[in-house]
């Protein structure tokens, strides 16, 4: 099943997440209190050597597992977009205590709760969807 | 092994399993962001007809979908096999922060007061949950991705509109966790 090392990935994202307590509403507060150094520490430590292996992929003009060269596309210029959108994500991260992966995580976790919380995500997205046009972008 | 797969995993390791992840899912020809899958969802119930950010043929995203289908699992094996039952190691000074704001630790991942089963009987309860994860579906679709494709996948290709949406989450954040949490608990 082709479909299957994708579930695999996710299976080991997922673990990682939850054995790193990166799902954990708690922590999320512990990290906008500045309070402790573990999530920086995830975040610092995954960019860190994300920025390397990117770099390498680029420099050895690396290919993926179908043959073609792993391409980056660079995000569009504006500024705002980014801004208010990541501002808006950011006041609901720290409410839920989740972004998108770990909602699902902690779902599976047991934290069925987390069920409204992806309602409401799926809510959103459709209401940007609804209004883009009339945003600053 | 078991037993050391079982303790709370320190930072370096998982923000090192992190990157394997990003960089793995690259050489399967495809790019880490799981916010991505939100929009597929609302593909699939058919938003597409009506406007047009939701019309694109769900199945090139199918990969995405699967990703997201065993983080759930992952989760349940580390709630399961991976299992421990020590508290979580909060810092003191974050309970103490939330002792003032009425939320109690227990030492669990999440408190039971915003995340346990009494929740479902309390409208606000309801409420919070669903504007919280409304302002992440609304915000993420909006800045373009969300921490994996901004944090993780953006910096990690030195993009400086990924730098400016990451500086936006913690603007929100801050402004969610010191100024508008004392005002809803």
């Amino acid at each position: 099943m082709k479909g299957l090392k994708y579930i695999l990935t996710g299976l080991v994202f997922g673990v990682i997440m939850a054995k790193s307590e990166a799902i954990s509403w708690y922590r999320i507060q512990e990290m906008f209190r500045f309070q402790a150094f573990h999530m920086y520490g995830i975040i610092g430590t995954a960019v860190i050597l994300g920025v390397t292996a990117v770099a390498l992929i680029k420099k050895f003009r690396l290919k993926d597992s179908k043959g073609n060269l792993i391409t980056f596309q660079d995000k569009d210029k504006r500024w705002q977009r980014y801004l208010f959108g990541g501002m808006i994500f950011g006041l609901g991260w720290a409410l839920t205590g989740a972004c998108p992966g770990p909602m699902f995580v902690n779902i599976g976790y047991g934290y069925l709760a987390m069920i409204i919380v992806v309602i409401g995500a799926l809510v959103g997205t459709y209401l940007y969807g609804l209004i883009k046009d009339k945003l600053p972008h | 092994m078991l037993e050391l797969l079982r303790q709370p995993w320190p930072w370096y390791i998982s923000g090192a399993a992190i990157a394997f992840i990003m960089v793995l899912l690259l050489f399967f020809g495809k790019s880490f962001g799981v916010s991505a899958n939100l929009s597929t969802m609302c593909t699939i119930a058919g938003a597409g007809k009506r406007l047009e950010l939701f019309n694109f043929d769900w199945k090139t995203e199918k990969w995405n979908l699967l990703f997201l289908f065993g983080s759930v699992l992952g989760g349940v094996v580390a709630s399961t096999l991976f299992q421990n039952n020590e508290p979580l190691r909060l810092s003191a000074a974050t309970i103490e922060d939330l002792k003032r704001l009425g939320i109690v630790f227990d030492g669990e991942l999440n408190p039971s007061q915003l995340f346990g089963a009494e929740v479902m009987t309390s409208p606000k309860g309801i409420l919070v949950l669903l504007i919280g994860g409304a302002l992440v579906g609304f915000g993420a679709r909006y800045a373009g991705g969300c921490t994996s494709g901004h944090a993780i996948s953006g910096l990690s290709n030195m993009q400086l509109p990924s730098l400016i949406a990451v500086i936006g989450f913690f603007i929100g954040g801050m402004v969610m966790t010191h100024l508008l949490l004392p005002l809803l608990f």
